[in-house]
C-alpha cells in the first residue's frame, strides 16, 4: 500500500465533518486535489493569465506555452502518437457527445448498429440513443455475466457487420469491473466498426495506452484524476479526426473566415472552439505530473488492496450485499453495496454524521440499476489518499447504521 | 465513539414508526386520481392513488420505493389528507414545503405526525426525499380539480 503521507498533499482532507475527521470515499464522483494542482491554478491566474494562440505579448506566449505543454503531458500519459490526437474538452461527457455528433452523424445510417453494454454511464448511453433515433439506427446492448463482467463471447454475438460503432466503458463506475478493451476493440475492428472508450473511471486508476488498446476514441475527465473540474480530453486517431467536422464553431478553431464560407485550423485546435479551458488544462497537466510522481502502477495496486480489504471486512456484516466481481483484481477501487433494512440514502446520512462521505443513488447508470434489480445502491470509492483506517471507519459506520435501523 | 444524537434529530421515533409500519400502503381500486412521481437524482419512486369525491379526499394509498424519510413522509401525508377537502390538502402541501425550507409555520395548525419531519430541514440533501409524496399529492389534487 501507498504511504499515509500522500494524504498530506490534499489539504481538503485535513478537516472535521460533523465532529469527525473526514473520510472521503466518493472519488469515483470526483477526486480531491493535491496542493500542487491548486498551486498550478493559482500561479496561472496570478502570473500568466492571458488568451492563447492570439497575443503577440509575453503573457500570451506564457499562457500558450502552458496550455500546449499540458497537451504534451496528456499525450505522454495516454501514449498517443501525436499531440494532434489530444483534444481538450469539458469532460468525458462532452468527448463522447462529440464523437456521436460528428463521427456518428456522418457515418451511421438507417439500419446500422451501435453497440454498448448494460453497465454504461448515462453519458455513454444517451449520445448513442439520440444518434440512433435520428438516423433510424439500432442501439444494441451487450448483456452482462452474473458477476457483472463482460464475456467476449457475448461481445462477438452482439457485434455484427452492420455495427458501425462499439462504445464501452473501461472501468465501471458502479461495479468496478475492468473491461477487456483491447479484445473488444479487436472484435469491433474485425467487423469494420470503430471502438469508442469511456475512460472516465480508468484514467485516474490505471496506466492508459491508446496505441496498445488500438481504440479509435477515448474520452476522460480531469476532475476524477486529481485535476480541476471543467477539463477533459478526447483522444482520437488522427485519420478519423481529420475526416470529422467540428461541432462548435468560432474562436480558437478558426483558420480563415469569409462572408459565406470559412475554414478550420488543423488538429487538434479544429475541435477547440471558443477560448479554450486554459487554466483547466494547466491544472490537468499538474495532476498528471503528480500521478506520475506517485506512479500509476502503485496507485492501481493500492486501490486493489484497499478494495479487497474493504470487501473482506464488509462481507462480515450480515445482510450486506456487494455488487460486481468478487475477485478484487478484476475491479478498480470501487465497492457498491446495499445493507439489508437500510436504504442507501439513510446509510449515506448516517455515515455523513460520522464524517464519512459515500455516494448513494443510481450513479447515473439507471439501466444497470434495472439489471441489478435495485432502485439505488451505496458506493464507496477509494483513491490513492485513502488508507486502511478509512476502511475501518467505513465498516464501523456500517455496523452502526445497521444497529440504528434495526 | 460515534454518537447518534444528531441522527436522532432526523430520525425521530414517529418517523421510524411510519417507515416500519406504513399507513395506507397499497393501491386503491376505486380511485379516480393516479400519480406516479420519481426523484431523478436518487431513484425514489411513488405511486399514489386517491379517491376524490365532492372536493373531499375520501381515501388515499401509496406504493413506493425509497428511503425512510420519503416513505414515512408518504405514510404521514396520506394519513393527514384523508377526509380533508382538496383546498386544505393543498394548503398542507404548501405548509409542509415551508417547513422543509426551515420557515416558521403557523402554530395554530395541527400538524400531527408531520411535525416530526421538521428536522429534515437541517439536512439539505434529504429535503427532496421528504417532499416527493407531497408534490405527487398536490399534482394529483390539482389535476382532479381541473378535470
Amino acid at each position: 500500500m501507498l504511504s499515509k503521507e500522500i494524504r498530506n498533499h490534499f489539504p481538503i482532507l485535513d478537516q472535521e465533518i460533523n465532529g469527525h475527521p473526514l473520510v472521503y470515499l466518493d472519488s469515483a464522483a470526483t477526486s480531491q486535489k493535491p496542493q500542487q494542482v491548486i498551486d498550478a491554478l493559482t500561479k496561472y491566474y496570478s502570473e500568466d493569465n492571458s488568451n492563447v494562440h492570439r497575443g503577440v505579448h509575453s503573457l500570451g506566449n506564457r499562457a500558450t506555452e502552458g496550455y500546449e505543454n499540458a497537451r504534451e503531458k496528456v499525450r505522454e500519459f495516454i501514449n498517443a502518437k501525436s499531440t494532434q490526437e489530444v483534444i481538450f474538452m469539458r469532460g468525458a461527457t462532452t468527448g463522447l457527445n462529440t464523437v456521436a455528433q460528428s463521427y456518428g452523424r456522418a457515418n451511421v445510417g438507417e439500419g446500422d448498429e451501435i453497440v454498448i453494454t448494460y453497465m454504461e454511464h448515462h453519458s455513454n448511453i444517451i449520445p448513442w440513443q439520440q444518434l440512433a433515433k435520428e438516423k433510424g439506427a439500432v442501439l444494441k446492448y451487450i448483456d452482462l455475466e452474473e458477476d457483472g463482467t463482460l464475456s467476449l463471447d457475448k461481445v462477438r454475438e452482439t457485434v455484427t457487420d452492420r455495427t458501425k460503432i462499439v462504445s464501452v466503458m473501461y472501468v465501471s463506475n458502479v461495479l468496478g469491473t475492468m473491461n477487456p478493451i483491447k479484445e473488444i476493440t479487436e472484435i469491433a475492428h474485425a467487423n469494420g466498426a470503430i471502438m469508442v472508450v469511456d475512460g472516465a473511471q480508468a484514467a485516474p486508476h490505471l496506466k492508459l495506452d491508446v496505441q496498445k488498446l488500438d481504440c479509435d476514441f477515448l474520452a476522460f475527465s480531469g476532475h476524477k484524476m486529481c485535476g480541476p473540474t471543467g477539463i477533459g480530453v478526447l483522444y482520437g486517431k488522427k485519420d478519423l479526426l481529420n475526416q470529422m467536422e467540428p461541432i462548435e464553431f468560432g474562436g480558437e478553431m478558426i483558420d480563415f473566415v469569409g462572408l459565406y464560407d470559412s475554414t478550420w485550423k488543423e488538429l487538434p485546435w479544429k475541435f477547440e472552439g471558443g477560448t479554450p479551458i486554459i487554466a483547466g488544462a494547466i491544472g490537468l497537466g499538474a495532476a498528471i505530473d503528480f500521478l506520475r510522481e506517485v506512479g500509476l502502477d502503485k496507485i492501481e495496486r493500492h486501490e486493489h488492496e484497499l478494495a479487497g480489504l474493504a470487501m473482506e471486512k464488509m462481507s462480515e456484516i450480515e445482510g450486506l450485499k456487494i455488487y460486481g466481481p468478487v475477485d478484487p483484481k478484476k475491479r478498480a477501487g470501487i465497492v457498491t453495496f446495499n445493507l439489508e433494512g437500510v436504504h442507501p440514502h439513510d446509510l449515506a446520512t448516517v455515515l455523513d454524521m460520522n464524517g464519512i462521505a459515500v455516494r448513494a443513488g443510481h450513479h447515473c447508470a439507471q439501466p444497470l440499476m434495472k439489471w441489478l434489480d435495485v432502485s439505488a445502491t451505496a458506493r464507496a470509492s477509494f483513491y490513492l489518499y485513502n488508507t486502511e483506517d478509512d476502511v475501518d471507519r467505513l465498516v464501523e459506520g456500517l455496523r452502526m447504521a445497521k444497529e440504528y435501523f434495526q | 465513539m460515534m454518537s447518534t444524537n444528531k441522527l436522532d434529530q432526523l430520525y425521530r421515533s414517529v418517523i421510524m414508526d411510519h417507515y416500519k409500519n406504513p399507513r395506507n400502503k397499497g393501491v386503491l381500486t376505486d380511485n379516480n386520481v393516479t400519480i406516479d412521481m420519481n426523484n431523478p437524482t436518487c431513484g425514489d419512486v411513488i405511486h399514489l392513488t386517491l379517491q376524490v369525491e365532492d372536493g373531499i379526499v375520501q381515501d388515499a394509498k401509496f406504493e413506493g420505493e425509497g428511503c425512510s424519510i420519503s416513505m414515512a413522509s408518504a405514510s404521514m401525508m396520506t394519513q393527514l389528507i384523508k377526509g380533508k377537502n382538496t383546498e386544505d390538502a393543498v394548503k398542507y402541501a404548501h405548509l409542509f414545503s415551508d417547513m422543509m425550507l426551515g420557515k416558521d409555520v403557523d402554530d395554530s395548525v395541527d400538524l400531527g405526525d408531520i411535525e416530526a419531519l421538521s428536522g429534515v430541514a437541517k439536512f439539505p440533501a434529504r429535503i427532496k426525499c421528504a417532499t416527493l409524496a407531497w408534490k405527487a399529492m398536490e399534482k394529483g389534487v390539482g389535476e382532479e380539480a381541473d378535470s
